[in-house]
């Protein structure tokens, strides 16, 4: 359930990123603190585990389908939550650079989907709070398994709401909702399972690494009041300075709009806040979903003189005939043009 | 040998191509970073019915990968092949948009085909630029940029160790896999208990190797730092290669190149 750079916005992207990084910060510091230099290389080994780990599939009795192990809830058992977050943030950058998994601009959002959750909500809220300091391998397992289901949820919440916020995608908020959260029912009772009996044959293998990992004692305390209210933080004064951007500035789209077009491009300057409202007025915004309709504008590539717009669909760009031929014309031959540089740039092949 | 251990394989090849001496290797990696955080920028500012706006900056990747003498069909293979979400997604653009947005004489599409070729377009150009990146600057390299930038230094520190021991642990994971295949015989599918068993003592292995690692290198002296040799210097060539390309995107965000160019062709056809 990665996002994908295509799906987002920049100013969604922009905002996760902002909350991310602030997470890392204020977990590595916590990590700093806290913890000592020992457990640096323990989390880069651990992170290395985690994708050694997902090689082996197991075949999930029944199915016919085939499961692995996920990665924050077990990382937050045996590292505690601000170096497991820490861990997953750089199993996601390496997934991101070299499998393509996500993008960069979508690392923020996946950070924090597949990070914060688990490490932040699910492991203090629920994992901690069943097992207390001395559990008994079946309170592990429901531990664990609730735990990893609740995570796995807001993470998949997490990917519907950046992408309806984004307005790239036309699915609407409940389709994708009900397509997203049941299948992420069946994952998370999976890597539920998988972190319990993983952690309970270490347990039993070997104790003291469990017991060293301090999962069991009483942890060093999660502040989650100070993490959220650093969020809001982070979140409205990226908010805040997006939109002032967009509102001081409106005129580089609209400049722009004059440009191509002739005709000044009225909707878009109103589009930022109808979208950033819309991310204030979240509860409103749930139930009755209008939000597409804000976000549909003419194309950039697409836009044509306003008169040429039949008079009937006044929300909607259409594009005379005449324009879009131009413009696949236009298109190929930048296309054949860009290639070419690439041909005449390239380098031979035996390198001295 | 299955898809992810072919993924391996994969990371190790990005990064002998990261070992290439070409004009762009050598360049600071903080200079790739910002133009290439640039280019993503900018492509996804782009409204969601853009197509032909986004189409001229496929330059960026293909001038990056000719200088950088990448192997072209192996990085698109790579981007088709991988990360299906973002096509999953898109590809219900189409149906539930389905407005006419664009006609030819009498071939009418919809304003959702155009946004699922936008979407798509928008995944070649992010995947790619990402890839290239990774292939021109070497994983270590992105990281010390990172660090320069002012990532925390423990999230830095781990994400080499993490690096370094993705290629141990998994080969040891394969051996595992390997060892269990030739037991078997015909029974392909993992067991519950066998998976358990062996993600179980690949972990155990793990914090073993772990311990050992730290106190090794505690007897070489390491204080939580990871030093290197190499200088990092923004240079002329640096200061080039960031701001040419920021306004290259600035123009071709602005600029519609291929509308105009279309224009004035079929222009003078008709």
């Amino acid at each position: 359930m990665h996002m994908a750079d295509a799906l987002i916005s920049p100013a969604v992207g922009a905002t996760m990123w902002a909350a991310t990084a602030g997470l890392i910060a204020y977990s590595a510091h916590k990590v700093q603190e806290v913890l000592n230099d020992r457990i640096v290389p323990l989390m880069g080994v651990l992170g290395a585990f985690i994708f050694a780990a997902q090689m082996i599939n197991f075949s999930i009795p029944a199915t016919g389908s085939s499961g692995h192990l996920g990665g924050g809830m077990i990382l937050s058992i045996l590292l505690g939550p601000y170096a497991a977050f820490l861990v997953m943030a750089s199993v996601l950058t390496v997934q991101a650079l070299f499998f393509a998994d996500g993008g960069l601009l979508a690392l923020g959002c996946n950070i924090f989907n597949l990070g914060f959750f688990p490490c932040f909500i699910a492991y203090p809220l629920i994992f901690r709070r069943i097992t207390g300091t001395a559990p008994a391998p079946s309170r592990l397992g429901v531990a664990a398994i609730l735990a990893a289901i609740v995570s796995l949820q807001l993470g998949a919440f997490g990917v519907v709401l950046e992408t309806v916020f984004s307005g790239i995608s036309e699915l609407p908020f409940r389709t994708f909702v009900l397509l997203m959260q049941p299948i992420h029912l069946a994952i998370g009772i999976v890597e539920g399972l998988v972190t319990a009996a993983v952690v309970a044959f270490v347990w039993r293998a070997r104790p003291e690494i469990v017991n060293a990992a301090g999962a069991f004692q009483p942890m060093v305390k999660v502040n989650i009041k100070k993490v959220l209210f650093g969020l809001l933080l982070v979140a409205v004064i990226t908010g805040g300075a997006l939109s002032w951007f967009a509102s001081s500035h409106p005129d580089g789209l609209e400049w722009a709009m004059l440009k191509t077009s002739g005709k000044e491009e009225l909707e878009s300057a109103t589009r930022v806040h109808a979208a950033l409202s819309s991310i204030q007025a979240q509860t409103a915004f749930l139930p009755d979903y209008a939000f597409k309709q804000d976000a549909m504008r003419p194309g950039m590539a697409e836009t044509v003189p306003v008169e040429d717009q039949p008079a009937d669909k006044p929300a909607w760009p259409a594009v005379a005939p005449g324009t879009s031929v131009s413009g696949l014309v236009g298109g190929a031959v930048t296309l054949a043009l860009a290639l070419f540089i690439g041909i005449a740039l390239k380098r031979p092949k035996v390198e001295v | 040998m299955n898809k992810l251990s072919a993924q391996f394989l994969d990371i190790g090849y990005s990064d002998t191509l990261a070992g290439g001496n070409s004009f762009l290797h050598r360049l600071d990696p903080r200079a790739k970073l910002i133009a290439t955080l640039a280019f993503i920028v900018t492509v996804v500012s782009f409204d969601k019915y853009a197509v032909s706006g986004l189409i001229p900056f496929c330059v960026f990747p293909i001038t990056l990968i000719a200088l950088g003498g990448l192997p072209a069909g192996y990085l698109l293979k790579k981007v088709l092949l991988v990360s299906p979400f973002a096509i999953l997604v898109a590809v219900f653009n189409p149906l539930i948009d389905r407005q006419v947005l664009v006609r030819f004489g009498s071939l009418a599409i919809s304003g959702g085909w155009v946004s699922f070729i936008s979407i798509f377009l928008r995944f070649v150009l992010t995947v790619t630029a990402a890839l290239v990146l990774i292939a021109l600057t070497g994983f270590n390299q992105v990281c010390l940029a990172m660090a320069k930038f002012g990532m925390p230094r423990p999230f830095v520190v781990q994400l080499l160790f993490f690096f370094r021991y993705l290629f141990v642990l998994s080969e040891e994971a394969q051996r595992m896999l390997r060892a269990r295949q030739l037991r078997s015989f015909d029974r392909r599918a993992m067991q519950w208990g066998t998976f358990v068993s062996l993600a179980g003592h690949l972990l155990v292995r793990t914090l073993d190797r772990a311990e050992r690692i730290y106190l090794a290198m505690c007897s070489r002296g390491f204080d939580g730092r990871i030093r290197i040799l190499r200088r990092m210097k923004i240079g002329l060539p640096e200061t080039v290669f960031v701001l040419g390309w920021v306004l290259v995107f600035v123009f071709m965000r602005f600029y519609n190149v291929p509308s105009h160019l279309g224009a004035l062709i079929t222009g003078r056809l008709s």
